[in-house]
């Protein structure tokens, strides 16, 4: 999985490497570690992880269209065009047009924000609840029979019915309040946050448990560190593993799920472009056009991907174990 | 002298719940009953074979447990009911170095955040301040300053051994209990380790408890031994006694198994006493000494009644019936 490990790297990537961490010892005859800050020893094991660096920079590039697109790219994503539908790939429309005509490489970009933005809000709201939940229960032992049973009560409820459920409830207030795509925004990010981080809670907790009866976290107790502290500066970077599988699995759920809700109908209005909702257009016409399921699945497929390939070199490189090897 | 840890019929039971409900069924007595003094400046050494309570002991002594019964003095001061959080003052007068040097230190932390952290914790140092009262603390266990930046895997066992040493030492606390310090450790490390607390000891007026089920190290170290079988301590002397005319069977039955290291001698060794069957669970201790049912030497009155823990010669405790004149003709004449 990590190029590292390939045996066709180039044996130069190496040397780099090992001339690296020739400069570590200082050159000189005394062993002496430099006293420069941990994070360019983060920096530097994340750059040597190749698949890492191929994640950042596709998801990034991702990020930059995205934001940047539609100043480059001037087409109205709405603007319908029967005369031009279902046109093939060309330089007027780099994707092609869908049924009505509408520019499918503009409708990508006015998607993708929404898409993004949903995806990284919702990951880390249940990330957020997950974690504290997890290290809440697993830490403190009288807490656990409760929330481990509220974790149950999520994980046993049928999440469309309650989706459905909190949207019908909910969704009149927030557009009232944020205006309609702020409040359908938050209407899906909180919905699928707080749907979504009952995994999370169960991993983190597991490991909480079985880091909590180490002999560190004991000398944390013997130091007299309050148990706040303890958490935050013993349990929770120990932890860090979980939790950023956890994240980057979390982020193509949020995205698959959020268009599920659009694709019933509860989700954003029809006519506003999602990645999700423009895979779920495209499916009728799969046998005819399958470039219309095909790149905004491809964009799905690039951004989980990616970040999984960041998650798994941001591990390798917060573990000093790993560092500098 | 004065006795800086006053520990009386410490009791720590670990509960067993089961059924359907989860209720207590039953407890482990993993600590039933222990009292010892250790005075200023001492080494009190603890022995006894896997399980006996040993480990469980020394952390009940720091309250890292909340202790079943019992009472705890430690420098004047009563800790036993003390809350977590009132315990936190007393925490720079006592620490603790542990047994597995690899888990005892957070593999995510610097060594010198490891050592700064209980100066983080207790005094109000600058950063600077806190930086160089690491330096002094790294220098006093004989490690290299600038080691400082490094990460506990980088670390040799006894390097790693002296870090935790470092660190129980940095707000300069009065007692420490060293939980099997050196079990972990190769031979050759373990001389180190022992030197460097021996020579901390001198320098800075030090209390230890040494946990071992090493018995030459201890027999090295401690000034006296508390030998723990069960939950129970059984014999509590001063070294050279205890080593030289154990009063308790199984006293005499743990040393008769240390190791002779002169080939020449090591055939010819008397008396090699070999326990049989296993010991008891502690769950479940039998009624009478906890002994009985594996002492070379047990009477009738030993399966019914507890022996009591009393001084059987000067300074010299045991509990077991064979030196009570009551039960035993020839007492005076063991002990």
């Amino acid at each position: 999985m990590t190029d590292a490990r390939d045996p066709d790297t180039p044996v130069g990537a190496d040397m780099a490497t090992v001339a690296a961490s020739g400069a570590v010892a200082g050159g000189g005859p005394v062993l002496r570690t430099r006293a420069r800050s941990q994070w360019w020893d983060v920096w530097d094991q994340f750059r040597s992880h190749k698949g890492a660096m191929a994640g950042a920079i596709i998801f990034l590039l991702i990020v930059l269209v995205v934001l940047i697109g539609p100043y480059v790219w001037d087409v109205d994503p709405t603007k319908t065009n029967i005369r031009a539908r279902n046109a093939p790939m060309s330089l007027t429309a780099p994707f092609g047009t869908d049924q009505l005509g509408r520019d499918i490489f503009a409708r990508m970009i006015e998607g993708g924000r929404v898409s993004l933005a949903v995806g990284m809000t919702a990951m880390l709201l249940s990330l957020f609840l997950g974690t504290l939940v997890g290290v809440l229960a697993g830490y403190f032992r009288r807490l656990d029979g409760v929330l481990m049973r509220l974790t149950d009560l999520f994980l046993a409820l049928p999440l469309l019915p309650l989706l459905l459920v909190m949207v019908l409830l909910f969704r009149e207030p927030l557009t009232a309040a944020f205006g309609i795509e702020m409040g359908i925004f938050i209407l899906i990010v909180s919905a699928i946050g707080i749907t979504s981080w009952m995994q999370t809670a169960r991993i983190v907790r597991g490991d909480v448990l079985a880091l909590k009866e180490r002999e560190f976290v004991l000398a944390a107790r013997a130091t007299g560190t309050p148990p706040r502290r303890i958490v935050t500066r013993h349990i929770l970077p120990n932890i860090m593993s979980p939790i950023m599988v956890s994240a980057t699995l979390g982020i193509a759920t949020a995205i698959i799920t959020e268009s599920a809700l659009s694709f019933l109908g509860l989700g954003f209005p029809p006519d506003f472009p999602t990645w999700g909702r423009l895979l779920n257009d495209g499916v009728p016409y799969l046998e005819l056009y399958p470039g219309r399921a095909f790149w905004p699945g491809m964009a799905i497929s690039l951004v989980v991907l990616s970040i999984n390939y960041v998650g798994d070199g941001l591990r390798d490189a917060l573990d000093p174990r790993i560092r500098g090897r | 002298m004065t006795a800086l840890v006053k520990v009386r019929d410490l009791r720590m039971h670990f509960p067993i719940n089961s059924g359907l409900l989860r209720r207590q069924t039953g407890a482990v007595k993993a600590v039933d009953g222990v009292s010892f003094d250790i005075l200023e400046g001492e080494t009190l050494g603890l022995v006894g074979e896997s399980g006996c309570g040993k480990s469980t002991c020394g952390r009940a002594v720091l309250r890292l447990y909340d202790i079943t019964g019992g009472t705890i003095e430690i420098d004047g001061r009563a800790i036993e009911h003390l809350s977590q959080s009132d315990l936190r003052q007393m925490r720079t007068t006592m620490q603790m170095v542990f047994q597995d040097p690899q888990a005892s230190l957070n593999p995510r932390m610097t060594v010198g955040a490891i050592i700064g952290e209980p100066l983080l914790e207790h005094t109000n140092l600058s950063r600077a301040e806190r930086e160089e009262q690491v330096q002094v603390l790294m220098d006093q266990v004989g490690l290299n300053r600038a080691f400082v930046n490094r990460y506990p895997h980088e670390f040799s066992g006894g390097q790693r051994q002296r870090i935790g040493i470092a660190r129980a030492l940095a707000l300069n606390p009065k007692f420490i209990v060293c939980d099997e310090p050196i079990a972990a450790l190769d031979v050759s490390i373990q001389a180190q380790v022992v030197n460097l607390l021996e020579e901390l000891q001198d320098r800075l007026g030090l209390t230890y408890l040494f946990i071992s089920h090493d018995l030459s190290m201890v027999r090295h170290i401690a000034d006296r031994v508390a030998v723990m079988y069960l939950g129970k301590v059984v014999e509590l002397a001063p070294r050279d006694a205890l080593y030289d005319a154990p009063l308790h069977p199984y006293t005499e039955a743990l040393l008769s198994a240390v190791p002779e290291p002169d080939p020449a001698l090591a055939g010819q060794k008397k008396g090699r006493i070999v326990l049989q069957g296993d010991v008891p669970s502690p769950a479940n201790p039998p009624e009478g000494c906890n002994f009985c049912t594996r002492c070379p030497r047990v009477m009738d009155v030993c399966r019914r009644i507890d022996p009591e823990f009393r001084e059987v010669a000067p300074g010299h405790w045991a509990a077991c019936h064979l030196h009570d004149a009551e039960y035993n003709a020839n007492a005076g004449q063991t002990a």
